[in-house]
């Protein structure tokens, strides 16, 4: 029932794109919006749209920090590891993170929670460290500030 | 409607926006003055002027960045009496008396507020123009950014938006590239190409279909200036871009912008859909045979798609990987087709000077590098935020009067310029004049416009190997110099930092270095080793003390230092202990504290948390 309902989902994605190439990435964007990450069938059906391989098709997603193959945690958590963030103890954020709750970035805790991920650069350098929660940004975070946050979500 | 007209209902729309005597609040609300709170402010002040009658002619608007993010929120207010004044650090409590004192009152509330934007003087507030951090700045880029609604192209129209477009349109597109050629405008990515030429040569290349592409796939960390503008006046890099297409004889533009960036691909959408209503994009634009269109491309999360080559394998759907060149895509790009590229600041640069005209733009700057350039200055720097300053300023000027000078009066040991790409000029060189040729003579570039401002709590091995870090990450593995020579560059500073290297290290360094330079496929490749060569020529002191007194100077590499606490200087306030994430740290109230050895993590939150000094490194 789940995965017929999946299979409507993705067709609608794709009947809204055409199939030349060239809409693979944004095809691949709005199914991962849609389900949250990029299942094999899903990209079974990418590659058959667009008359590619699935080999070409994984190619592609893989090559891109965006896609995901696993659902994410019902919050997620992303610290970004920018030069301005570096300086001003984004690292140490990042650990604070990694202690409280247990996971290493590009993963999700086992309750389903959380999910963690670096990013290179949120371009809010002059607020950092900044740490982005459910695409909510927070800058001049601390060890301390995200383990109350943290708390709050939990 | 011809242009004429659109113009004089523009004008008409900001004059109700801009007139002296209507109450008005603008909210600084791009991304860094979300990340600070400015939806909540936003949120406050419509709350608190709903349902009160006496409010209900004030207009509430979200503006972009004036470039000062380290006094986010930014609230403008225009109360009764017309004056424009500017507060800072707004929060959602303080909206209340905002709007009783200023907006209904007519008295500026003055301990919170920074200058007057416009307007008589009000008691010593200064002008938004004779601030330390504004007064060196130029604006051409950032010309609206904070001052119109990003969201109203009537707004930019009314400021002289598309009338260079308008003007181009009426001139031959040969003599549009000439007009961009005497303006003596470089590329603003970073390389520093002409941009003239760069256009001539799409235009000379035979075909009927061609391209232009905005660059905003802004991947450096650490820089935010594309960001800035698509989010503060989408339309100035739009205008650019539809000169562009003009000029070379394109139908077609792509906007690649980094996903990363959700609010300007927001306002980008908003202002193609207002172009389209303007008729400034479809068939016959303005009356004239001229046709185009342009579309939105979200980037994936890759930092090699900076490159132009990789760019356009992106745009087409593939492994965003660099290709070798000739052929340049000036003759074979996108598709294909002859193809020109261009950066967001470089094509919100060009609509201001077929505005104002390419003599105005070649008569700011030095002899060989002309105009203005944004910087993001950010690191240990008391005021971060979005700069635009004439070239040939010195780096001193930049850092001491417009930044403030080091964070907490530390001392000043490097800025980093150029990202992931460029380098670290050291102190000795702060008078130098910020131009391509200065910045390239000290080993460093010029590149986006990145500025990290770094102290002497910063270690700069460390620097050099988080660069490499994050190049090893990136790089697309296509050519092996970059791939491999990554990889190596950071396996040794890694082993440096860790108190594991040895001074052969060093030649290493050099070695693979200048290889990479030398025969890697695209910038990425190329340009990564400078943050390792740059520290290496200027701290060589530092990566000795690393390599033979297996000390960090900077107390920052882990395995080479150790955190004790002052007895002399600790009050027993307890607020290391608090922040200390492993109980490290013991002691009774009132009375020194001491840290173990052996539970230390050496995370250095206690070093933050410490109000007193008292933390030491060893």
């Amino acid at each position: 029932m789940q995965a017929r309902k999946a299979r409507k989902a993705i067709n609608a994605v794709l009947k809204a794109h055409g199939q030349k190439r060239d809409n693979l990435i944004p095809i691949l964007q709005d199914i991962q919006e849609r389900m949250s990450c990029l299942s094999p069938e899903a990209l079974h059906m990418v590659a058959e749209h667009l008359h590619l391989s699935e080999n070409d098709v994984y190619g592609v997603a893989t090559f891109y920090a965006q896609f995901r193959f696993h659902p994410p945690g019902r919050h997620r958590i992303k610290v970004c590891q920018g030069t301005a963030c570096h300086v001003r103890g984004g690292g140490q954020v990042l650990e604070a993170i990694v202690r409280k709750i247990g996971i290493f970035p590009g993963e999700t805790t086992e309750d389903g929670n959380f999910s963690l991920e670096r990013v290179a650069c949120f371009g809010s350098c002059a607020l950092p460290p900044v740490v982005v929660v459910d695409d909510k940004v927070y800058g001049r975070m601390s060890a301390r500030k995200i383990e109350k946050l943290i708390e709050g979500l939990e | 409607m011809n242009f004429t007209d659109i113009k004089q209902q523009s004008r008409q729309s900001w004059e109700r926006f801009a007139r002296p005597d209507a109450p008005r609040v603008l909210v600084g609300s791009a991304t860094c003055g979300r990340a600070a709170g400015a939806l909540d402010v936003l949120r406050a002040f419509r709350e608190a002027c709903a349902g009160d009658p006496a409010l209900d002619d004030v207009h509430i608007h979200e503006v972009g960045c004036l470039g000062m993010c380290y006094a986010e929120p930014l609230v403008e207010i225009r109360g009764p009496g017309g004056g424009r004044v500017l507060y800072q650090g707004v929060r959602g409590d303080m909206v209340p008396d905002l709007v009783r004192e200023h907006l209904v009152g007519g008295r500026p509330v003055f301990n919170h507020a920074v200058c007057m934007m416009e307007g008589p003087p009000v008691e010593d507030l200064p002008l938004f123009q004779e601030l330390p951090m504004i007064r060196h700045q130029l604006r051409v880029v950032v010309r609206n950014c904070g001052i119109v609604d990003p969201t109203n192209i009537h707004h930019y129209i009314a400021r002289g938006g598309y009338s260079g477009f308008a003007r181009a349109l009426g001139m031959d597109s040969d003599a549009v590239i000439e007009e961009i050629k005497a303006s003596g405008l470089r590329g603003r990515g970073g390389a520093g190409f002409p941009t003239g030429l760069k256009w001539g040569f799409a235009r000379k290349s035979a075909g009927k279909i061609k391209y232009v592409i905005c660059n905003a796939d802004e991947g450096d960390p650490g820089a935010f200036m594309d960001r800035s503008v698509l989010e503060g006046d989408p339309h100035a890099v739009l205008e650019g871009l539809l000169i562009a297409g003009y000029a070379i004889g394109a139908t077609h533009g792509y906007v690649y912008c980094r996903a990363e960036y959700p609010l300007a691909i927001e306002r980008l959408q908003k202002a193609i859909q207002q172009m389209r209503e303007k008729r400034l994009l479809g068939r016959k634009i303005l009356g004239s045979p001229f046709a185009f269109e342009i579309t939105i491309k979200k980037g994936a999360g890759a930092f090699v798609c900076g490159e132009e080559t990789s760019l356009m394998q992106s745009i087409e759907g593939k492994r965003g990987m660099p290709r070798s060149r000739p052929p340049f895509p000036a003759v074979s790009g996108l598709f294909g087709k002859p193809t020109n590229i261009n950066n967001v600041e470089t094509l919100a640069a060009v609509s201001a000077i077929m505005e104002k005209g390419g003599q105005w733009y070649a008569g700011i700057g030095t002899e060989k590098s002309k105009g203005t350039k944004t910087f993001s200055l950010a690191g240990k720097i008391t005021r971060t935020g979005l700069i635009e300053v004439p070239m040939g300023i010195s780096l001193r000027t930049i850092i001491e009067d417009i930044g403030g000078g080091v964070l907490d009066g530390k001392g000043f040991k490097a800025v980093q310029t150029g990202g992931p790409s460029g380098g670290c000029v050291p102190a000795k060189h702060l008078d130098l004049p910020v131009d391509y040729e200065h910045l390239a003579q000290v080993g460093s570039i010029m590149g986006s416009g990145g500025m990290i401002v770094i102290d002497d709590e910063s270690c700069m091995v460390d620097v050099a190997k988080y660069f490499l870090g994050f190049t090893e990450n990136e790089s697309c593995g296509k050519c092996v110099p970059c791939r491999m020579g990554t990889q190596h560059l950071l396996r040794i500073l890694t082993a440096i930092t860790e108190g594991k290297g040895s001074v052969e290290d060093l030649e290493s360094i050099r070695k693979i270095g200048e290889t990479m330079k030398k025969a890697s496929l695209c910038g990425l490749g190329q340009t990564a080793p400078n943050p390792a060569l740059t520290t290496l020529d200027s701290f060589m002191d530092e990566y000795l003390a690393h390599i033979k007194d297996r000390k960090c100077p900077a107390g920052v590499c882990r395995a080479l230092i150790r955190f004790r606490i002052d007895p002399k200087l600790c009050t027993g306030c307890m607020a290391c202990a608090k922040a200390c994430p492993v109980g490290a740290v013991s002691g009774k109230k009132k009375k020194p504290h001491r840290i173990d050895f052996d539970l230390c993590i050496r995370c250095g939150a206690c070093r933050q948390a410490c109000k007193f000094n008292a933390v030491i490194v060893e």
